[in-house]
């Protein structure tokens, strides 16, 4: 958006917060079985009321007073601080662990190690399936035995009375190891052989037709192989956490994209009823896949147990890059055959990761080709390969951020060979059904976002011939690139709503706010299902004590509790309608036949027909009234293919000397379902796409492939895009509400980031006549 | 350890410095003095999560040992709101959307406010061209280049310079 688009946002969102916010329409209840029904949900169909509109973050004011209160600032009385020692081999066993100068260093308590730890059951990892709500993200035991499983385990807690000297003593810690043979390089790992990508048990090979045979045949192909390196998420906040038993009870105060979750989790390792552990997490200080369960839960529970006092366990920024994964390195080989017309028959998507023995996490990168372009034949296939590295992790965009950098380089190049416009190509090749399956998609406007981006950025402008545009030692291009998204609603949402007296309601999900805006826009969604002021409507997150199992992940959030906020408004004013007397303008009325508007419930047929909610409660004797609601399992996944779109646009200069890449202009074209928050939808938008440009330019975790530890464990060698690195970054999108979706909206979180790289890369080809097909785009594979 | 010039002062009240010559300022702020709003971001300086002003200047007070600043005047993001009306670059951090998960904020917030009294005093930066002007200015890549020590991994970096550029128009002029 332009800066005068800005300002009328701003704008807007003040105008907002003055007006009354009373919609004149009724909003119905969500009909039971809504799933899979197309309008079901009156807020897809067009209705104007908070959602839509560009309030102002909600948690805005005490986050920038620096008043919001992240885990690792709880106090307690009888604090203890923890260090952590790491392993310095990959793999073998301890034959010596020295703790005897950490144990006599000043202000110590307590050194855990596989000595003295306790006995715990073994980790629970995530589970694809959804079954159980675990979030361990290793199947390892945690400090149980003198196993070493990668460089940078941890093999010591110090807890001290100060963070000093807990960090001094794990200093002190010295470990001997009998070194077994390790796989440390993803080179060693693919040399000694892949196996294919499972998940529920099952291959996730797609094949469709004979894709080689179609690819010998096809008029004009090309076949590349695409590598991409290991990356951290790199949140500003370092992982920690704050904990205290009292009594049988565990509290944890947490950074975490999963309470409930990690509750559960905490809970079968440590033997205890996850009833028994209350998990908060208020605020996240950045997620991106990484906030999930690692080793210092436990050890923070174990230790606080052990020592008896509370635990504050902080990992350092090392400590960071040690102990919890990012996306791993991965080698691909994508094939696209087409005619001449550009009309693709054939695409070969295969490749390989490396992950761990003992990962339950997958990469699945072929899925990034397996729902966009209509083409004949497909294979599709992902492998592992195995090393002894720390483990990979869920980094926004699984698969998709590294399988589109591959895809849609490879259209890129097909679209030079073509001599046709690389756009051109993407909507020639367009399709209403998703091409594996056949199933038709529940609102595709790609070709829409396609051509408005076009326009707005100026790609006739483009000079189709490489390298042919300069401005002194400046070599400028553009490129562009699909993004695209699946929509998720994951099964077991829950909210629970309470309205009081006052007319005012409050819901509560175990949800997460990372930055994603989830209370603001939540917020929006329940003032319309209720038709209340927003100012009369709250929404309680991150806290393992609400209803409902919510992970943020898979940008699956905002469906999950529009879902079940949905659910429970309709329980809501069903209860409310048993409470009506006879007297009141709603007597006799049934669910179907009301809506909700004006701080209560009005006949939809005759909206003078209106009871306030304070009305309803007072006449009926009730202080307050309390439902719960949980979402419908995703019955709307079933039938149709439900998917995100759009385009990535940019424009880079090439230091013809340096090799340096700027980025000097992108614009984000989405096609996303409805926006339900322009301000908080264009801050995700852009978060993905600056996330991307770190991905395409400089963002690489290195490890020495001698030993298999990371040499760049630090912020100032690990290189993340800094506020020179970013351009103003345009937005537009086509708002067209999804008819499948609560809300009408498809979730954002990931959506821009999966195309920038590969739009990045294109208009550095576009620029110089470079094709680099190896991430980052560092200076030196310009020269 | 006070006889160097007696405690320090953090948002006008007096701080005793630790016994403990390793403590940073930033720990003593979060650890001792219960003020949170200053964040660890990355404990080496690379992130900018941790600025705060000193005696007007910002500082990156995970790499400041606190026994250093005996009688220095430190000034958090706790210090900058009168009261409850915020300071007028937090509330254009809000009406910008200069941030996400909030963590960068309070260091983005200070270290801007640092900046801006650099520029005011005609201090150059990296893309500045005329290293002899006696004042400098926010134009072109001037403002992005002095925020690049401060990280958002949210990537709100456009809300950012925004807000800042924003409260601070007409000022360097």
């Amino acid at each position: 958006m332009s800066d005068a688009h800005d300002a009328k946002l701003v704008e807007e969102g003040a105008a907002l917060a003055r007006r009354p916010g009373r919609t004149t329409t009724p909003v119905p209840a969500v009909p039971e079985n809504w799933a899979g029904v197309a309008h079901a949900d009156p807020l897809s169909r067009g209705h104007r009321g908070y959602v839509g509109t560009p309030l102002a973050r909600l948690d805005g004011p005490v986050k920038v007073r620096g008043r919001a209160p992240f885990a690792a600032e709880y106090g307690y009385d009888d604090l203890a601080y923890a260090a952590l020692a790491y392993s310095t081999i990959p793999k073998g066993r301890m034959t010596g662990l020295d703790t005897a100068a950490a144990e006599a260093s000043p202000g110590v308590v307590l050194v855990l190690t596989h000595r003295n730890a306790p006995r715990l059951n073994p980790q629970p990892g995530y589970d694809m399936s959804l079954r159980d709500p675990g979030i361990g993200f290793e199947r390892l035991p945690v400090m149980q035995d003198d196993r070493v499983h990668w460089n940078g385990q941890p093999i010591a807690l110090v807890l001290a009375e100060t963070q000093e000297q807990a960090d001094h003593a794990a200093s002190l810690i010295h470990a001997t190891y009998a070194a077994e043979p390790a796989v440390t390089s993803f080179a060693a790992a693919l040399a000694a052989g892949t196996r294919p990508l499972e998940i529920f048990g099952r291959r996730i090979r797609v094949e469709l037709g004979d894709a080689e045979q179609a690819l010998a045949a096809s008029a004009v192909s090309v076949d590349e192989t695409y590598r991409t390196p290991p990356h951290h998420h790199n949140t500003i906040e370092p992982h920690a956490v704050t904990v205290a038993w009292h009594g049988d009870e565990l509290r944890v105060h947490d950074s975490t994209q999963g309470v409930l979750h990690t509750a559960w989790t905490l809970g079968q390792i440590l033997g205890i009823d996850p009833a028994r552990i209350r998990v908060t997490s208020p605020f996240v200080g950045g997620g991106f896949g990484v906030k999930v369960l690692w080793q210092h839960h436990v050890l923070a529970a174990v230790a606080s147990r052990t020592a008896g006092r509370p635990v504050r366990l902080a990992l350092s920024r090392e400590g960071v890059f040690r102990m919890t994964g990012g996306r791993p390195p991965a080698e691909q080989r994508v094939a696209v055959g087409a005619d001449e017309d550009g009309r693709i028959r054939a695409i070969v998507h295969t490749g390989a990761y490396a992950t761990t023995r003992h990962s339950p996490w997958p990469e699945p990168l072929s899925m990034a080709s397996q729902n966009h372009y209509a083409s004949d034949a497909f294979v599709l296939d992902t492998s592992m390969a195995y090393a002894d590295l720390v483990q990979n992790c869920s980094m926004r965009t699984p698969g998709s951020t590294i399988g589109f950098f591959a895809l849609e380089s490879a259209v890129d190049e097909l679209a030079g060979k073509l001599g046709m416009d690389p756009i051109e190509l993407r909507l020639r090749n367009e399709t209403a059904t998703n091409p594996i399956g056949g199933k038709p998609f529940s609102s595709r406007h790609a070709a829409e976002a396609w051509r408005a981006g076009a326009e707005r950025f100026g790609w006739s402008r483009r000079s189709p011939v490489p390298g042919s545009v300069r401005d002194g030692e400046w070599l400028a291009g553009m490129g562009c690139a699909m993004v695209s998204h699946h929509y998720q609603r994951r099964p077991g949402g829950a909210a629970r709503i309470r309205l009081t007296a006052d007319g005012r309601a409050r819901a509560e999900v175990a949800a997460h706010e990372m930055g994603m805006g989830t209370a603001t826009v939540q917020s929006q969604i329940l003032a319309d299902r209720l038709g209340l002021d927003i100012d009369r409507v709250s929404v309680g997150y991150g806290d393992s004590a609400m209803p409902g199992r919510f992970l943020a992940v898979g940008s699956s959030q905002s469906a999950g509790i529009g879902g079940a906020l949905l659910a429970a408004t309709r329980n809501l004013m069903d209860e409310l309608l048993k409470l009506v007397r006879d007297g009141s303008p709603l007597a006799g009325l049934t669910l179907a036949e009301v809506g909700a508007v004006n701080g209560g419930l009005a006949a939809l047929d005759d909206p003078s027909r209106h009871e306030s909610y304070e009305s309803v409660l007072a006449r009926a004797g009730r202080a307050e009234l309390v439902v719960e609601g949980s979402g419908e399992p995703p019955a709307e996944m079933a039938n149709v293919s439900m998917f995100s779109f759009g385009a990535i646009f940019c424009e880079v200069r090439v230091s013809s000397v340096t090799g340096e890449t700027r980025v000097s202009r992108i614009l984000g074209s989405i096609d996303c379902g409805r926006v339900l928050n322009p301000r908080t939808a264009a801050s995700q938008f852009r978060g993905g796409i600056v996330m991307g440009l770190g991905a395409a330019l400089t963002e690489e975790t290195v490890f020495d492939d001698r030993n298999g530890r990371i040499v760049n464990a630090s912020l100032g060698d690990y290189h993340v895009p800094a506020h020179l690195d970013v351009p103003p970054i345009d937005l537009i999108w086509t708002d067209i509400p999804d008819p499948y979706a609560p809300a009408g909206a498809r979730g954002i979180g990931e959506l821009s980031s999966t195309g920038v790289a590969p739009a990045v890369a294109n208009a550095i080809h576009n620029a110089t006549g470079r094709r680099i097909r190896d991430l980052p785009i560092t200076p030196e594979k310009l020269l | 350890m006070t006889e160097d010039g007696g405690p320090v002062r953090i948002n006008g009240s007096p701080v005793a410095l630790p016994d403990d010559p390793r403590v940073s300022l930033l720990d003593l702020l979060r650890e001792q003095a219960g003020l949170h709003g200053t964040k660890k971001g990355c404990d080496q300086g690379a992130c900018g999560a941790c600025t705060v002003l000193v005696d007007g200047q910002r500082v990156l007070s995970c790499l400041a040992l606190a026994v250093q600043y005996a009688g220095r005047e430190v000034v958090t993001i706790e210090g900058l709101s009168e009261g409850d009306t915020p300071h007028p670059l937090q509330r254009a951090f809000v009406e910008h959307e200069g941030f996400q998960c909030g963590y960068c904020t309070p260091g983005q917030i200070c270290s801007a406010l640092g900046m801006m009294a650099e520029v005011e005093r005609g201090v150059p930066s990296y893309v500045t061209a005329d290293l002899g002007a006696a004042t400098a200015g926010l134009d072109g890549d001037e403002l992005r280049e002095r925020m690049s020590g401060n990280l958002c991994r949210c990537g709100a970096y456009n809300g950012i310079a925004d807000a800042v550029a924003e409260t601070f128009a007409g000022r360097t002029r």
